[in-house]
């Protein structure tokens, strides 16, 4: 009878594999220490120049000899679309969400969702076309025309001039741009409410929207606040659509004072100059620079909204195990 | 004792109770239902106005030339598609291998607090602001090398297409029954092969969606390029060069205050269109088909938030 014995080979070859994905998985920690080293250094001269007042400045003013810059509007521009789109997109987002976890009925369920993701596929600078040539052209004889002749006089953030390149625009554009990236991760939350929730609640006699108001919204609370501020990171970030569509004011005009006025925000600007800048001059560093206050910003709501959906998911699954 | 009046009288409020709450769900299922409208008849709208006005500037020499003069609607967006195409493949050769990897990474050995921290940075990485990795290729690769290169644009998107294909090879990789690995091992051969031969190749249809998925994703991205390839009106002169793309011209044309410049933009956002919804919609056909009719319409994504 012969005898196999196993030859162990000179190298260790599962080590070898483990370290080669090891290194491919370390990739990604080393580009992001590396986004944060590149932007703080490439953006060190205009803190050096301006100090802190590069955040609450308002001036922009890249002639050279007169150089001063203040990043103040754009991050308010930020917030403000932001928060529009947030204001808009999430009520929207949640009853689609409803829609396609408890009223729709079970055959269009997935082909709608399928749907809905397509609005995630569309390319962003896509959007902007659109919204420069077909949307802003009803939306301003439609609603913002109406809009301004009822309350342009009396309420301030109505004031300005319906014209359509403006941070309402951009707002709602950016809006629609959020609805597939919350409502399906809102349906997934929904989904992942037990049904004996639900069926607690029917067993009381409760309609579908008690149900849903009872059973499910307490349950799936903080997944839905999370599943929001994961759309509020994409708005953060959006930059195509809101470039071509906020009508791109600079310096002190771009503070955002009325939702007729053209606005920026902090993605926008750094599209709209950045090739303009001359590596040599302080206005490149202050684009860095607004590039990295953009990157605490969304690094921070991406941060907050995955610890949120993942602990509801998590209590979800403990759940089904135990 | 109750009288028949008061009796008379609860069921009165009854009926009244049941009927408010009645109407109340019915005016909130509308109200659901308007909600699912308002966001279909924005992408009908794109569809429709793409499909009309880009068919328009559709021909031969649209899809081949160069640009011709500002302003004179001649020319064509040859090498924007040229661009993209190269661009989308260079950087699949960077991103995917290590995609990859991080993915079987993620799956094989990342059942700890390191896989962890590695997992949660790519799901943070995957929602990241394009354009500041656009900055960050900027000032790693276009200021080293002193110009702006598809190099550049190539390392910027392969960093966004990467933690899309990480965390989906890891989903479909986890997929696979334990039992497969067991038969592997029980065979006796060794762990690396196991995972190369046996679970990769049946996780692959769901690993190939998330590749496609994630090409679908850059072909469409715009704010890193501007900083990395620039944009040109030239066909491909070499690596160091700048270099045109879809997104980046359809960009450029409609800042350009020409109806024949629009009519353009339109004809380059069909093309562009075609590609990133072909890439998406085939690939869901054509790799999940053989899971059942459901699963047709659910591309792995679903599964994000699940573990």
């Amino acid at each position: 009878m012969k005898v196999i014995t196993l030859k162990k080979g000179p190298v260790d070859t599962d080590k070898i594999f483990k370290v080669i994905t090891l290194l491919a998985a370390t990739y990604v920690l080393v580009i992001i220490a590396l986004i944060v080293f590149e932007l703080v250094s490439g953006s060190f001269p205009v803190w050096e120049e301006e100090g802190l007042s590069f955040l609450t400045g308002s001036d922009w003013n890249a002639v050279e000899g007169r150089e001063s810059f203040g990043a103040l509007p754009y991050i308010f521009g930020t917030l403000v679309t932001s928060g529009l789109a947030m204001v808009i997109g999430v009520p929207i987002s949640i009853g689609i969400a409803m829609f396609l976890s408890e009223i729709a009925p079970k055959f269009i369920r997935t082909p709608l969702s399928f749907v809905i993701e397509l609005l995630a596929a569309v390319p962003s600078v896509i959007y902007g076309l659109w919204g420069l040539f077909v949307f802003r052209v009803y939306f301003k004889d439609w609603i913002e025309a109406p809009l301004y002749n009822m309350f342009g006089d009396s309420i301030w953030f109505f004031s300005g001039t319906p014209f359509g390149l403006d941070i309402f625009t951009a707002s709602v554009i950016l809006a629609i741009m959020i609805i597939p990236t919350i409502s399906s991760i809102s349906r997934e939350i929904m989904l992942a409410v037990p049904n004996s929730q639900r069926e607690a609640a029917y067993m009381l006699g409760a309609t579908k929207w008690e149900v849903f108001k009872m059973a499910v919204i307490p349950y799936s609370k903080s997944g839905l606040i999370g599943a929001s501020i994961l759309g509020l990171g994409r708005a953060v970030g959006e930059t195509m659509a809101v470039t071509m569509l906020i009508g791109n004011a600079t310096g002190p005009a771009a503070f955002p004072q009325s939702l007729f006025k053209a606005g920026q925000t902090m993605s926008s600007i750094i599209a709209n100059e950045f090739n303009e800048a001359s590596p040599a001059g302080l206005h490149i560093h202050a684009l860095i620079g607004i590039g990295l206050v953009l990157f605490i910003t969304a690094i921070g709501i991406n941060i907050i909204a995955h610890l949120l959906v993942a602990r509801v998911l998590k209590a979800h699954e403990g759940a089904v195990q135990a | 004792m109750i009288t028949t009046e008061q009796r008379a009288e609860f069921r009165k409020r009854f009926r009244y109770n049941v009927n408010q709450r009645l109407i109340t769900d019915k005016i909130v299922k509308i109200i659901v239902f308007a909600c699912v409208i308002v966001a279909i008849i924005p992408l009908g709208s794109i569809l429709f106005e793409v499909f009309k006005n880009g068919s328009a500037a559709l021909s031969i020499e649209f899809l081949t030339q160069i640009p011709g003069a500002i302003g004179t609607g001649e020319g064509g967006i040859g090498p924007a598609i040229q661009g993209t195409l190269l661009i989308i493949g260079m950087s699949s050769l960077i991103g995917v291998p290590i995609g990859v990897l991080s993915g079987i990474f993620l799956s094989e050995f990342g059942d700890n607090r390191f896989g962890k921290t590695i997992r949660f940075f790519n799901d943070v990485m995957a929602e990241f602001p394009s354009i500041v990795i656009g900055i960050f290729a900027f000032l790693l690769i276009v200021l080293v090398l002193g110009n702006f290169s598809i190099w550049a644009g190539t390392f910027a998107l392969s960093i966004i297409m990467l933690p899309i294909i990480a965390r989906t090879t890891e989903e479909s990789l986890k997929l696979v029954p334990i039992t497969y690995r067991e038969a592997g091992f029980a065979l006796g051969i060794k762990r690396w092969a196991v995972i190369t031969r046996i679970i990769i190749s049946s996780a692959k249809s769901g690993m190939i969606t998330g590749i496609m998925l994630a090409v679908a994703r850059i072909g469409g991205e715009t704010a890193p390029l501007i900083m990395t390839i620039l944009g040109s009106s030239q066909f491909f002169a070499g690596f160091n060069g700048p270099m045109d793309a879809l997104p980046l011209r359809i960009w450029r044309l409609s800042l350009l205050p020409y109806e024949s410049a629009q009519a353009q933009g339109w004809g380059a956002a069909l093309v562009l269109i075609l590609i990133v919804l072909s890439i998406n919609v085939g690939v869901r056909f054509l790799f999940l088909r053989n899971r059942g009719k459901a699963s047709f319409w659910h591309p792995r994504r679903e599964q994000k938030w699940q573990r």
